[in-house]
């Protein structure tokens, strides 16, 4: 378990360069084998928030407890040995070139002073575990970007830590890449227990992986929750942007540029329907148009499954000017499903 | 040319290869150390220390701005201390080492300031201790960085052997002053000149070759 309390880190000053707050009243755990998202954009304090946890960041204030022990107290060689029940994946996987994916896996092993028999041993294990056995003897050079993130999971698996912290793991990977990653990630979590945290600017990385997810914005903690909860109710502006990014909150630009304010005759009004909720959506437009004697046109929709809810917007067209669109949404309202009135198209 | 003169530019060969070789391996002993000590303790950095960083640039710094000439004359005494004389090529050690101690401590510093930083903050991240990340980090990650370092401070020695004969120091710069321009043999300053052109190729050469053996930023298959 992961716990962080009252923490705040202030970087300050620096030849000319003004302090930073990078983190505020940081309070939250967590739980211990979960699958945890921290979503912000970037300058947000994710990436400050994750080294606080293996110690490479020291708070300003506050603790950070990992496993019962106050990570951020530990100095020296009190501190080395508790960073080996820490893991981190990084963004540009940072292997070292001199070395095959062997002996970058065998790196923290050999650190950490196990005999080269044990080592040996562990290392055809973790391969194997990542799936890329037969990689063993290539360099970094010869290495796809997905195989070189392999490698950079087994090495950081390979001290059986507790905790794998992920910073940006899959940024630099293709989307298909990504979601073999993610499935590995996911795997590896389920198998070993560990407790994965994963920083992401990427809402889809979230909603692929992770159960729990923490959104940063300037240094604060705006919102936290499970992954379903939260993205299927967004309270904050800045996780309701990180939603529309799932589920296009836009309007495709040739009915964008088309829609007025006034009502036209013999046109549609224009209105968008929130889908929220498990088997939300399903039979909406035939009941709607079922209501309403009315022939209710589809004009854009996108819905997406968070968490096991589905969540998207449909943008529906309603023939039968004010009126007609007025009972749509009084009925809508009826079924406690949000709507709005975006304007009228002819 | 008579096998006399061939003989004696064998000797003087012999002498600069014996110069430069051994200054070459006391200048990497010292200049390693602190050429490593100078990329690692700014601020912030592995061995943070910017105080004595800062001293230590100064010195090396000076060192390196003596001509070599000077450098050569003005340590006569410390040379005799070290070496028991001040006269020969053992003695020319002395001077050559210190010269090039500095300049191969620039050198390594370079060379280790490549490093990506991510690759530091890796292995801390899982526990490494600051000698340990030079150990199993820096340094095999900077290798071919480090040969080209090497190589270029071993041309550049051979540079400064020839000045060594100022001092008595012999070598192949001491033969080509003392014959081919004193005694008036242009066949033996012409001879010298293609020895040293030689020598700068063959150590360049090895010097390249084995930086790119050690290279795996590079595809090899």
């Amino acid at each position: 378990m992961v716990r962080f309390e009252g923490i705040s880190k202030i970087y300050p000053a620096y030849r000319g360069k003004p302090g930073v707050n990078a983190l505020q009243g940081i309070d939250f755990a967590i739980p211990r084998g979960s699958i945890t998202g921290v979503i912000g954009r970037s300058g947000a304090g994710k990436s400050s928030l994750v080294r606080l946890i293996n110690g490479l960041e020291k708070p300003t204030t506050g603790r950070v407890v990992v496993d019962g022990r106050d990570i951020s107290a530990l100095a020296g060689h009190e501190l080395r040995l508790a960073q080996r029940s820490i893991g981190m994946i990084f963004q540009h996987f940072n292997l070292l070139s001199s070395r095959t994916a062997a002996a970058n896996i065998a790196l923290p092993l050999e650190i950490a002073g196990w005999p080269n028999a044990e080592i040996k041993a562990r290392v055809a294990e973790l391969l194997a575990l990542v799936g890329i056995a037969d990689k063993h003897d290539r360099y970094p050079s010869e290495l796809s970007g997905g195989q070189k993130q392999r490698v950079g999971i087994a090495r950081a698996l390979a001290t059986r830590p507790s905790v794998l912290l992920s910073d940006e793991a899959t940024s630099a990977l293709d989307p298909q890449t990504t979601r073999a990653i993610l499935d590995l990630l996911a795997n590896i979590n389920r198998e070993l227990g560990v407790t994965i945290v994963l920083i992401t600017h990427e809402m889809s990385v979230v909603r692929q992986l992770a159960k729990e997810v923490v959104v940063l914005d300037s240094g604060h903690v705006v919102e936290k929750g499970h992954v379903a909860d939260i993205f299927t109710h967004p309270q904050h502006p800045i996780t309701q942007s990180f939603l529309a990014e799932v589920i296009g909150d836009s309007l495709p630009v040739s009915l964008a540029s088309r829609i007025v304010p006034e009502p036209l005759t013999g046109g549609h009004a224009v209105i968008r329907v929130q889908v929220r909720g498990a088997g939300a959506g399903d039979t909406l437009v035939a009941r709607l148009a079922r209501e309403l004697g009315l022939d209710v046109s589809l004009l854009s929709a996108r819905i997406d499954e968070i968490g096991g809810q589905h969540v998207g917007s449909l943008t529906l067209g309603i023939p039968g000017g004010e009126a007609a669109a007025g009972r749509a949404l009084s009925f809508l309202s009826l079924q406690q499903i949000s709507a709005e009135r975006l304007g009228y198209v002819a | 040319m008579s096998p006399e003169l061939i003989n004696l530019i064998i000797q003087a060969t012999g002498e600069s290869l014996f110069m430069v070789g051994v200054a070459a391996l006391l200048g990497t002993v010292f200049g390693l150390p602190i050429g490593v000590f100078l990329a690692t303790s700014r601020k912030g950095e592995l061995f943070a220390a910017p105080a004595v960083n800062a001293v230590l640039g100064i010195i090396v710094n000076a060192t390196r701005s003596t001509p070599f000439i000077i450098l050569v004359v003005a340590i006569i005494p410390f040379t005799r201390l070290i070496a028991g004389t001040s006269i020969g090529s053992t003695a020319a050690i002395v001077p050559l080492t210190i010269a090039s101690t500095p300049f191969i401590a620039r050198l390594v510093e370079a060379a280790i300031r490549e490093v990506d930083a991510g690759l530091i903050e890796t292995a801390s991240s899982f526990g490494a201790s600051p000698l340990q990340i030079v150990f199993k980090v820096l340094i095999p990650e900077a290798l071919p960085g480090l040969l080209l370092a090497l190589t270029l401070a071993v041309v550049s020695l051979l540079g400064y052997s020839a000045m060594v004969g100022a001092v008595g120091g012999g070598g192949l710069g001491d033969l080509g002053i003392r014959y081919g321009y004193q005694r008036f043999m242009p066949e033996m300053m012409l001879a010298v000149v293609v020895v040293l052109i030689a020598l700068v190729q063959l150590v360049q050469s090895a010097g390249d070759y084995l930086a790119r053996r050690v290279n795996r930023r590079l595809r090899h298959r």
